[in-house]
């Protein structure tokens, strides 16, 4: 029973990060209909620079004032690659887009792996834990999941509050639309891309905090963001939190009763069986 | 017609575009390590050097070491392996080439001189295999035909090795294999395939054996392992033996290779209260593993992980680090000497464990670790092999690498002979590394195991319990 | 898109919508079926013209990707389903058939009949699974499909789980020894790949083809036009499995082991995609000069001290450049530039 709590507080504490992550993943789908494939190394990239602003060889700025910076130059790299791989292929077929973002997988990668190496890096950082009872959280997983719910909480605001927030909403439900509403849709696709990158890299910064990270290292977090966005919808920011807290609990919970190695087989059964029965995703579409 | 014509010129020129992609690889891909004009010579092939003295002189006079071409005729024997240059073995496979290479440029100097008077020197041909299987065997079909390589040495890893062990039986040429570790690669019939490397099932043995020396009424142990061919190898052999000597085994479980959460395990592992935690797979994962143990002070009392430990780079955990014990190929610290081997009552060969070491330093800048003593090792048994035979006939040799039982700067070598595991490394030891702190703190590793290698006593039991 | 002629659609494709016509509606008229034999041919004969094993080995890895990217074809190319995950059929096919050689001593030759046909069996329950999904959704669930059958098969004990299997080395004298082995599997290989162009070419030029075809097109359309959409759709993705089903038998055969990692490499998949892409998605020849353009490229890069580093991100550039500015790929360029071409290129 100890263990089975211990287990599901790790899980959850990390389905909220992971949660973030797909939050990216999910807007851009539900604003542009693209799903991006360049998710995983975005993530990794997000570790990155948080190892160089806060690292010990780099700048040592403190990690949680770091992920302000990270936040903003994932903003701008995401509206670098809609310009450069999305904005041409938006009314292609989907394979079109796919490929086009796989790309850009493919070169942060290869430049990647050129410059950085494959060589785990680490951020020594700890803030110490909590002990309550049995229950020992590290305070570095803690700090990051009151974070990811205060950026989920600022994203919700930003979109239901704000006029570019407005925007975003009205070109996700009907493009043509908003376009003739005057609404600059080019901007807005633009934004809601860079947002979705903002919320990738910013959960790239957080996971860096406390797991050990290499570029390819996205890859295992963008394969959990498609798990969670399909639990949540497609589409669906919030869904994605709580698709995120499921998975978390899941990966919390299985292992005490089976070996862990068989967790990832019942996460993308569970994946390819929710997209055939139910492609909306458990909690229904965004749209 | 017209059409007919552009038929054919459409035809002729894709069959260009297809002959251009598939001789890229062949004249333009070779990385010789030696000089070029060697490649000219033919390569040895037969018994008789002497009858070939005619023609062989003016190639040796372009040698570097030219004054040795003058008390005997010289021959170059054709080196042929493949490296991960890139992907995922790149580390690994690197320090394994430049062990191979300082022992080129050293045997180089002056060759072998057999009894006849002839000067065997060597080159190497090399290719990138990117860590993937899909162009091994294309690549050492090359290096046997193309490139005429007289032996082969294996790539990095079991994987690549199995692939590239079909193209060695293949062509009947031997292939001497480093850094890759597993059993069955031997057991499936090979005949021309020897192994450098303590085999999977050896390595985590002296662990247990380590750990019943320090604490005689331990009873438990967990095993957590990555869910790899060669990690599972190691624990499936070193459960039997645990199991053998009286432990229980009380969690037995693998992780994915890309894992980087190990909270499940380290819960699982706080509910079992094992006397010692053994597994860990390669150097990513195994060195996350043991920041989490620190991290979520888990009282764990002997920890054992495969490969990171006897990395340099696992002293960037600090604390995390200190105390962990690791199987390793060799170490800088071993005790390889004259008299041990003179005490074992085996033949010693070739440079001393310093002479390694200091020679290696002085080319690379760094320490050498375990791969490239074996990348070194294995030059160095096949020139031991030449010696013993005295000739490159590769049956002669093949029959010395057969007797061959040596003690050398990288330890024991003999090789099975039966037919059911032939070439199997049999006399070869794992050394067990520690980390430990020294006198002004900082991290530094010591051989705890074997005894006789020890150069600082083992720390136990480790003390993580806050 | 890239569709050369408009689909004549207009009859309802009976016996459940499998039928190869293609010789009656004259398909083999066309130079570019022979062109695309023709090629094969060559290419498959250089290593016996040569008598080098060096070049056998070098055109063993082409024909097996242009037969993979060929069988990717018939599901992205010609129907418009982006299979991201395609190599699973390759795995499996190896896994099956190395399974049934090192526990049950089959032999190699029916060992890959039975990899094809698990392959296959797999493509026909997953179409009646997942082939409803539209676009993205079919995509991330062959992503799916492919980790979740890896990390199945890595804790499967029957299948050696994370270990895999070996093949005893003696078993090669059952076919000659391992030279005459590494003959016979180039042969089949060989064979696998004009067959897999015939198939290609045989689907494209029957009524079967036109409606996968106009299912690329507007899927909605065909529909109400009479085509068998779910029925057509799973066959067409049966019959693009079943090659690398067999293909992953041989292959791994030859390199006497398997294990999970090598088997589903999901960065293999993605190749096959930019093969078919470069070359011209929905073409016969496509596939084909796309597989081996990308092997000469790939072995240029690699060879080439300056791009060895940068080969991934070279690659990634080469694919954004096409998807951006030549969707229709090499072929598909050559054909709207010189009209000409277009009974040659196919």
């Amino acid at each position: 029973m100890e263990q089975l709590i211990a287990s599901l507080a790790d899980g959850l504490l990390l389905g909220f990060v992971y949660g973030l992550a797909a939050m990216g993943l999910t807007l851009i789908f539900g604003v542009m209909d693209v799903i991006n494939l360049a998710h995983g190394p975005i993530i990794a990239l997000g570790m990155f620079a948080m190892f160089f602003i806060s690292g010990a060889t780099g700048m040592g700025l403190n990690p949680y004032l770091a992920l302000v910076i990270i936040a903003i130059l994932g903003l701008l790299f995401g509206v670098c690659i809609y310009f450069i791989a999305v904005h041409r292929v938006l009314n292609a077929p989907h394979l079109s887009s796919l490929l086009s973002t796989f790309s850009v997988n493919m070169m942060i990668i290869g430049v990647g792996t050129a410059i950085l190496t494959t060589t785990p890096r680490n951020l020594v950082f700890s803030i110490g834990s909590i002990s309550l009872g049995p229950v020992t959280l590290l305070g570095t997983r803690l700090v990051a999941a009151l974070i990811a719910i205060l950026v989920a909480a600022l994203l919700y605001l930003f979109l239901y509050r704000t006029q570019p927030g407005k925007a975003i909403r009205a070109v996700s439900n009907n493009r043509a639309a908003a376009e003739l509403m005057g609404i600059p849709s080019t901007q807005t696709l633009a934004l809601s891309f860079g947002i979705g990158t903002m919320l990738a890299s910013i959960a790239g910064g957080l996971i860096a905090t406390f797991f050990s990270f290499t570029i390819l290292a996205g890859g295992v977090y963008e394969l959990k963001s498609f798990v969670i966005v399909v639990l949540g919808g497609l589409g669906n920011p919030t869904g994605a939190l709580l698709g995120g807290l499921i998975l978390g609990g899941l990966e919390g919970i299985a292992p005490v009763f089976m070996p862990v190695s068989w967790v990832p087989v019942i996460e993308f059964v569970l994946f390819v069986v929710i997209l055939m029965v139910r492609p909306t995703g458990l909690m229904g579409g965004g749209r | 017609m017209k059409r007919l014509s552009l038929f054919v010129m459409l035809l002729a020129l894709i069959f260009t575009a297809v002959q251009c992609g598939g001789s890229a690889p062949a004249p333009a891909a070779p990385a010789q390590e030696e000089a070029k004009e060697e490649a000219a010579a033919p390569a040895q092939e037969e018994a008789a050097p002497a009858e070939e003295a005619a023609a062989e002189p003016e190639v040796a006079s372009e040698e570097p070491a030219a004054e040795e071409a003058m008390t005997g005729e010289e021959t170059v024997v054709t080196i042929g392996y493949t490296a991960s240059k890139t992907g995922s073995q790149e580390v690994p496979s690197r320090g394994q080439t430049h062990g191979l290479e300082l022992w080129l440029d050293q045997i180089n100097q002056n060759g072998i001189t057999l009894a006849d008077g002839t000067v065997v020197k060597f080159q190497a041909v090399t290719y990138d295999d990117e860590s993937a299987k899909e162009r091994v065997q294309s690549l050492y079909t090359t290096l046997v035909e193309q490139d005429g390589a007289n032996f082969l040495i294996s790539p990095y890893s079991s994987g690549l090795t199995d692939a590239a062990a079909v193209i060695a039986e293949t062509y009947g040429t031997t292939m001497i294999t480093t850094g890759a570790a597993s059993d069955d690669t031997y057991k499936k019939g090979l005949t021309l395939v020897y192994q450098l490397y303590t085999p999977a099932s050896r390595y985590l043995t002296g662990a247990i054996d380590l750990l019943a020396s320090l604490n005689p009424d331990a009873k438990k142990i967990a095993f957590v392992y990555e869910n790899a061919k060669f990690s599972t190898d190691v624990v499936s052999a070193a459960q039997e033996y645990a199991e053998s000597k009286g432990y229980e085994v009380v969690l037995s479980e693998g992780y994915d290779s890309e894992a980087t959460d190990f909270a499940p395990f380290i819960n699982k592992i706080a509910a079992a209260e094992p006397d010692a935690v053994m597994g860990g797979g390669h150097f990513n994962d195994g060195s996350t593993f043991a920041r989490q143990l620190h991290e979520k002070e888990t009282s764990v009392e002997f920890l054992a992980l495969l490969v990171a430990p006897p990395e340099l780079d696992f002293a960037e955990l600090g604390d995390a680090a200190l105390g962990v014990v690791g199987p390793s190929q060799w170490e800088p610290q071993a005790n390889y000497t004259q008299e041990a081997a003179d005490a074992a009552g085996v033949e010693w060969y070739g440079p001393t464990v310093a002479d390694f070491v200091s020679a290696y330093q002085d080319k690379y800048g760094e320490e050498p670790g375990y791969h490239a003593a074996g990348g070194f090792a294995s030059g160095l048994v096949l020139q031991q092999a030449i010696e013993a035979a005295g000739s490159v006939d590769p049956d002669a040799v093949r029959a010395a690498l057969d007797g061959t039982n040596i003690m050398t700067f990288y330890g024991n070598v003999q090789f099975n002979t039966t037919p059911e595991a032939h070439g199997l490394q049999e006399a070869h030891e794992m050394v067990y590394v520690q980390w430990q702190k020294d006198a002004d703190g900082n991290l530094v590793k010591q051989v705890v195991w074997p005894v006789e290698g020890q150069s600082a006593e083992p720390i136990y039991p480790l003390a993580q319990i806050p | 898109m890239s569709s050369s002629k408009p689909a004549p659609v207009g009859k309802a494709i009976d016996r459940g919508g499998f039928d190869l016509s293609a010789f009656k509606l004259g398909g083999w008229k066309y130079p570019a079926f022979w062109l695309a034999i023709g090629l094969i041919l060559i290419g498959g004969f250089i290593p016996v013209f040569t008598g080098s094993n060096s070049w056998r080995e070098t055109m063993f890895l082409i024909l097996m990707a242009v037969s993979l990217a060929s069988s990717l074809n018939i599901i992205l190319g010609y129907t418009g389903y982006v299979s991201f995950g395609h190599i699973v059929f390759f795995g499996l096919g190896g896994y099956v058939g190395l399974y049934l050689i090192t526990a049950h001593g089959w032999s190699l030759w029916t060992a890959a009949l039975m990899g094809g046909l698990a392959a296959g069996t797999l493509a026909l329950l997953l179409g009646k699974a997942i082939l409803h999904l539209r676009g993205a959704y079919f995509a991330l669930a062959t992503i799916g499909v492919n980790e979740a059958v890896r990390t199945f098969i890595n804790n499967f004990d029957l299948f050696g789980g994370a270990v895999g299997l070996e093949i005893n080395f003696l078993v090669y004298k059952d076919y000659g020894g391992p030279a005459t082995m590494q003959w016979l599997t180039y042969w089949a290989v060989f064979g696998l790949t004009l067959f897999i162009v015939v198939l290609s070419y045989g689907i494209k030029f029957s009524r079967f083809g036109l409606g996968l075809l106009s299912i690329r097109e507007d899927e909605d359309a065909a529909m109400v036009l009479g085509v068998r959409t779910p029925s057509a759709k799973t066959w067409a993705y049966v019959l693009s499995a079943i090659v690398p089903g067999i293909l992953g038998v041989i292959f791994f055969f030859r390199n006497s082991s398997i294990a999970p990692q090598e088997a589903f490499r999901l960065h293999r998949s993605i190749e096959l995609i930019v093969m078919v892409m470069l070359g011209g998605q929905g073409t016969v020849l496509g596939p084909l000069v796309g597989a081996t353009t990308y092997e000469a490229l790939r072995s240029f890069l690699l060879t080439s001290p300056l791009f060895k580093d940068l080969q991934l991100a070279f690659a990634g550039l080469l694919l954004l450049l096409i998807v951006l500015f030549v969707p229709t790929g090499i072929v598909g360029w050559l054909r709207s530039r010189y009209r000409k071409l277009w009974r040659v290129l196919e």
